[in-house]
């Protein structure tokens, strides 16, 4: 096949996934809530801290980072982006439909990448309005503590921001590929994305493994004080960690290739 | 055409198809009969390039299914497991396998209303009956008005008038020059359809051959001789107008005729005859009989 017609039927493939992720509800409601529940959250979140604001010692506020913490609720909102990567995978091994697909486009990396470009584009988009907003609700409802785009860093961590959702669900992607089932993809991710939330990440003893999980060194870009404490200090900068979760994402979609690419369908 | 040579797949200790080879040819229906579990989902899915055989090889028109350009424009399939979303409508699920397919869009009517979907076709997959379901699956398939068709059982769960309609479509694919390789586990229903028969079990091809030479050697009542002398026993039957061929056995079997002219003609002649008998038997039976063998060493393996 030469380049013409690969990319001819890359663009296909890639719009044809693009039709499967909307005509199926549950991938639509996972991408519609990512925005949903970080807004909402993000404001919730901002609200709250802004009345312990209020009340806290001087040294508190001089190391508190509103950007960091108008993001704090993407820690939920992540959720729902993985799941959508995780359903556009484990959809297909649950219905069966990944035998249609696979006897439309046999060449598995046509289709494999292509669904990926279609899921993380879509994942894109979704981010880019969820970073943002999230930003500038999360902010406006801090009052007089909250911070404008311009300020440093501010821009950065949005932008950032809109990459860890996308990283993450590039990751939801490859590791659903890997394992052929939305139960068992989401029987890791869950748990895995769970113990950020319940802080595992600044025990001294496990964070010195646990800080390179993918979603506690991707979520450092939305850092723009850095922590004062120890316990939440990290071996590594904003871009650093994000390039950690590159990492994550770059074998998960190399694991979830090789395994379409050797297994019976 | 399709062409299976030496196909082999093993999955983990089971070997489910063993040194399979045969070739599918346009034109005609050809039935790919066997009992449950005697390799021909794992065929089909060979050739769709869905699982690798573990040795062999299958061509579809010539080459591998996967180097086609447009597969879906050769090969149309419906597969025995099910391969729509349940939350996908009908229509959609049609949508993408054309879009990824490069089928113009206005292809997607028409094959909706070639399969009678046209009330249900905006109703997601998960409301349908085993028949709808079925019939959105050949409406998938004859998507690509493709040149071969490969249908895993494609009458089950269909109602009476559903059965009859895709006997009557398969029928029509095959006069118009289309290859179609069609999966049952049921005689009945191959007799029915069937131009050409590929039966097997164990995974392995026990018989292939015209639908036609399958209903003669197999349906008809026909009388079995054990003789010492079956060359001038086989003239004498054939001078009186039967016809006569050798079994795999020794015996003659000799069709056209019945027990008694068979005694007859042995008197008249002088000929000893060891046994006699009249051998009637069904399809079905033909069937059964072929693949009890296949089936009961596989039951003695397992043991």
């Amino acid at each position: 096949m030469n380049r013409t017609s690969l990319a001819a039927s890359l663009a296909a493939v890639s719009h044809a996934e693009w039709i499967k992720m909307r005509t199926v509800r549950s991938t639509v409601w996972a991408l519609l809530l990512t925005p949903l529940v970080s807004v909402g959250l993000g404001w919730l979140v901002a609200r709250g801290l802004r009345s312990g604001f209020e009340n806290g010692t001087a040294e508190w506020r001089g190391s508190f980072d509103p950007v960091h913490w108008g993001f704090y609720s993407l820690t939920l909102g992540q959720l729902a982006i993985v799941v959508f990567g995780v359903l556009l995978v484990g959809g297909e091994y649950g219905s069966g439909t990944i035998r249609a697909s696979l006897a439309v486009v046999p060449r598995r990396g046509a289709l494999y990448w292509a669904k990926v470009l279609a899921g993380t584009s879509a994942a894109f988009a979704c981010a880019l309005v969820t970073a943002f907003v999230t930003f500038f609700v999360a902010q406006a409802a801090f009052g007089p503590y909250g911070v404008s785009l311009g300020a440093g860093g501010a821009l950065r961590a949005t932008v950032g921001a809109c990459l860890y959702l996308t990283l993450m669900c590039a990751f939801a992607i490859g590791v659903a590929a890997m394992l052929r089932s939305s139960a068992a993809a989401l029987g890791i991710l869950m748990p895995l994305l769970f113990l950020g939330s319940q802080g595992l990440g600044n025990v001294p003893k496990v964070k010195v493994v646990l800080q390179y999980l993918p979603d506690q060194a991707g979520f450092v870009i939305t850092q723009v004080i850095p922590p004062d404490d120890p316990r939440f200090a990290r071996d590594y900068g904003p871009w650093g960690g994000l390039a950690v979760l590159v990492a994550w994402v770059v074998v998960a979609l190399i694991g979830g290739y090789l395994v379409l690419r050797r297994r019976d369908a | 055409m399709i062409e299976v040579e030496n196909l082999s797949k093993r999955y983990g200790r089971t070997l489910a198809v063993d040194r399979l080879s045969f070739t599918v040819r346009p034109g005609r229906v050809t039935g790919f009969l066997g009992p449950n579990g005697a390799g021909k989902s794992s065929t089909m899915r060979m050739i769709l390039d869905l699982d690798a055989p573990t040795s062999g090889r299958i061509r579809v028109n010539g080459g591998r299914y996967r180097d086609l350009r447009d597969p879906l424009r050769h090969v149309g399939s419906l597969l025995e497991a099910g391969s729509v979303h349940g939350g996908r409508r009908a229509r959609d699920h049609l949508r993408w396998l054309a879009r990824a397919g490069r089928i113009p869009e206005s292809r997607v009517r028409e094959v909706i209303e070639l399969v009678g979907l046209q009330s249900v076709a905006g109703k997601r997959a998960k409301g349908f009956s085993l028949g709808m379901g079925q019939r959105l699956g050949i409406a998938a398939a004859l998507l690509g008005d493709p040149g071969i068709l490969v249908l895993d059982e494609p009458v089950n769960g269909l109602d009476p008038e559903g059965v009859r309609w895709i006997r009557g479509l398969m029928k029509s694919l095959a006069a118009e020059g289309r290859t179609v390789f069609v999966s049952s586990h049921l005689m009945s229903e191959m007799a029915l359809t069937a131009d050409h028969l590929v039966v097997i079990g164990r995974g392995r091809v026990l018989a292939d051959l015209g639908m036609t030479e399958f209903i003669e050697r197999n349906s008809r009542s026909h009388v079995r001789i054990r003789t010492p002398e079956p060359e001038r026993m086989r003239d004498v039957l054939t001078a009186a107008g039967a016809r006569v061929r050798q079994a795999d056995d020794g015996f003659l079997e000799a069709f056209e005729t019945d027990a008694a002219r068979v005694g007859d003609l042995a008197a008249a002649n002088g000929l000893t005859v060891h046994e006699v008998s009249t051998w009637s038997a069904s399809l079905e039976e033909a069937f059964m009989r072929l693949t009890a063998e296949a089936t009961e060493h596989r039951a003695g393996a397992e043991r």
